[in-house]
């Protein structure tokens, strides 16, 4: 590694590890805050994403080789890790911490925008189900009940066949539009015991339209529990992308993603370990950060005194 | 239990729609899908001729409409009509696909909650202390792993490196057929190793978590400080009080845990060979296999709303301020 990608690799650190020094001394004033960085797997969950995130945003500073480049694949491949490679190179010669790094950009671009649709969805029929209730409340549930007795890798399966090589975009709706049947079954729940409170009738009572009290009366109230669902869809939505890409149906090459580089590494599994074995553990340690960053937001807008 | 009858007809009826839908839909997503079971992508192409004979044959040239009430037809017939791309029945390939499916989600979801129970008591017991400390962090890093992942670690340190564990496939090709019948047994059990432990430690992980809370949310209650305050053993305490208690939701965690090993099925099959459902749905997609497609996602779906209901039973009947709101 030459200087700039270190520099540049320091750079990303620091800015992970200051940025939460400088969200926790501004939560620490609110109750909800002051819970949240109590828990200390959740404050590492975020510097891990933080860091990933700054790594993927900067790549090409980041990296210290063109993720695509192949030097030498006869003499350079399968190189263990070294300090020119610090995680190796994999079988076509190509670094793989360059590639885990623009690999981030796929992987994180694609939980984050695939959670972003499912949660649009499943927060808009869950409110129209639960607010307007009766038949339409009847259809959407039962279309939810449907949706929720396929396994979403089978619909996800079935659903790529219409694509030979599935285009980025498209697996993002893909993953989103088969994510969203629990959120709205969440938020149905919560629009169902709003709409009967004093302040939605009172809303309705001054003319308000239904479209306006849901999105300025139902959904503030019901927001906490959305944005838990929402951070544990990420990591959720990382898995089963990962997985798709494993088996081929995913991201497709040379575009790297994580769960890509993990099945280009299958292969030559005990020959060189390092080509499966890094990309899998940056998917589970952001995996991880996610699942850690949900369970503390959840106790620190619901706080229960029994858990920890 | 006077309404409880009519609300177990009703739920079976509902979870029959469900599966029904499921079938309707998923025929129709397949056979919109581009390609046809006679023209899987490039590799065995056929003479036009020959694809328009076959498909006039078997009726693929007919209106969707026309093949969807034949097929429900033939299905309320108990025919699940013919797997093109295996060369047998649908009844057949299922047949040989379920057991090795069942057998490894089976042993999976036994290591997942027994050791999961355990797991989760002593995290309960031990909570804010350092072995809760670590171990939560453990059971979380477990539970977020990609499982296809922690297979390929598992296959690379017992199969690549110790030789412990075979890497792949339910029985030793070649040498399975010529065992004793203990020999296949113990053949079947090393092979079962690897695949079961890879299911089970992800699925233990995520239990042990939701034994945690829910062991926890129990110890806070008031039978539990009276029980403390009369001077009950800490130990019984936990053992006997509280876990008992917090056992119900564990019903539910099972019931849904069902489709999930059979998911986790679809990768964990495709790292260890494993010619179980999951590569089975995989490759019958790739192949554009209709009737096979349609059948494993009836099953899934049969699955699914059978594990809900089993567990929603199951608590009515282990829980009697349940069974008493029910009636």
């Amino acid at each position: 590694m030459t200087a700039r990608p270190t520099i540049a690799l320091v750079g990303a650190l620091v800015l992970a590890m200051g940025a939460v020094e400088l969200l926790r001394l501004r939560a620490r004033r609110t109750g909800s805050g002051g819970r949240f960085f109590a828990h200390r797997s959740a404050v590492w969950g975020v510097r891990i994403l933080l860091f990933f995130t700054v790594a993927a945003l900067l790549a090409p500073l980041v990296a210290p080789y063109d993720p695509a480049a192949q030097p030498g694949i006869v003499t350079l491949q399968n190189m263990p890790p070294s300090w020119a490679h610090p995680l190796g190179t994999d079988a076509y010669s190509s670094d793989i911490w360059s590639r885990l790094v623009y690999g981030g950009r796929v992987s994180l671009g694609i939980g984050l925008l695939a959670t972003l649709v499912a949660m649009s969805v499943g927060v808009t029929i869950g409110a129209v189900a639960g607010y307007a209730r009766g038949w339409i409340d009847a259809i959407l549930m039962r279309l939810v009940d449907v949706g929720l007795a396929v396994p979403r890798i089978f619909m996800l399966l079935l659903a790529v066949a219409y694509w030979n090589r599935i285009p980025l975009s498209i697996l993002v709706l893909l993953l989103g539009l088969t994510g969203w049947f629990t959120t709205s079954r969440l938020v149905r729940a919560e629009a169902l015991s709003l709409r009967g409170r004093p302040f939605v009738d009172a809303a309705r009572a001054l003319g308000a339209s239904p479209t306006r009290v849901l999105i300025r009366h139902l959904l503030p109230s019901a927001l906490a529990p959305i944005i838990v669902s929402a951070v544990l869809s990420v990591g959720n939505v990382m898995l089963l992308e990962a997985g798709l890409s494993f088996l081929g149906f995913g991201v497709q090459p040379p575009t790297p993603s994580w769960g890509t580089m993990v099945a280009d590494g299958q292969a030559q599994l005990a020959l060189a370990p390092w080509t499966s074995f890094f990309p899998g553990l940056t998917i589970a340690l952001v995996v991880m950060s996610w699942n850690a960053v949900g369970d503390a937001l959840r106790d620190a807008f619901d706080p229960r005194p029994e858990h920890a | 239990m006077g309404g409880g009858g009519t609300w177990l007809i009703r739920r079976i009826a509902a979870a029959a729609a469900i599966v029904f839908a499921v079938v309707s839909l998923t025929f129709v997503a397949i056979h919109l899908a581009p390609g046809s079971p006679f023209l899987p992508p490039p590799d065995r192409p056929l003479d036009t001729a020959v694809v328009a004979r076959l498909n006039r044959q078997f009726g693929l040239d007919q209106p969707l409409r026309v093949q969807y009430v034949l097929y429900l037809k033939n299905l309320a017939r108990g025919n699940l009509g013919y797997a093109f791309s295996r060369g047998q029945t649908v009844r057949s390939a299922l047949a040989t696909a379920i057991p090795d499916t069942l057998l490894l989600a089976g042993t999976a979801l036994a290591l997942d909650l027994g050791l999961g129970l355990i797991l989760g008591i002593i995290l309960a017991a031990r909570a804010r202390h350092a072995t809760d400390l670590i171990l939560s962090n453990v059971t979380l890093f477990i539970y977020s792993v990609p499982a296809f992942w922690l297979g390929l670690v598992l296959v690379f340190v017992f199969a690549d490196w110790l030789h412990w564990f075979p890497a792949g496939f339910p029985t030793s090709p070649g040498l399975y057929e010529s065992l004793p019948f203990l020999g296949q047994l113990g053949d079947r059990i090393h092979h079962l190793a690897l695949p079961a432990l890879t299911l089970g430690l992800v699925g233990a992980a995520g239990t042990a978590r939701y034994q945690r809370a829910a062991l926890l949310e129990t110890l806070g209650r008031e039978f539990v400080r009276t029980a403390r305050a009369k001077g009950v053993s800490e130990r019984r305490v936990i053992l006997v009080h509280a876990l008992r208690n917090s056992l119900l939701p564990l019903i539910t965690l099972a019931g849904l845990s069902l489709p999930f090993l059979l998911t986790g099925s679809v990768l964990i099959e495709s790292v260890f060979s494993w010619p179980g459902m999951g590569r089975m749905a995989t490759d019958a997609v790739l192949a554009r296999d209709h009737a096979l497609v349609t059948a494993i996602a009836m099953v899934a779906s049969a699955m699914v709303v059978t594990g809900s209901l089993v567990a929603d039973v199951l608590y009515a009947a282990a829980d009697p301020r349940i069974r008493e709101r029910a009636s």
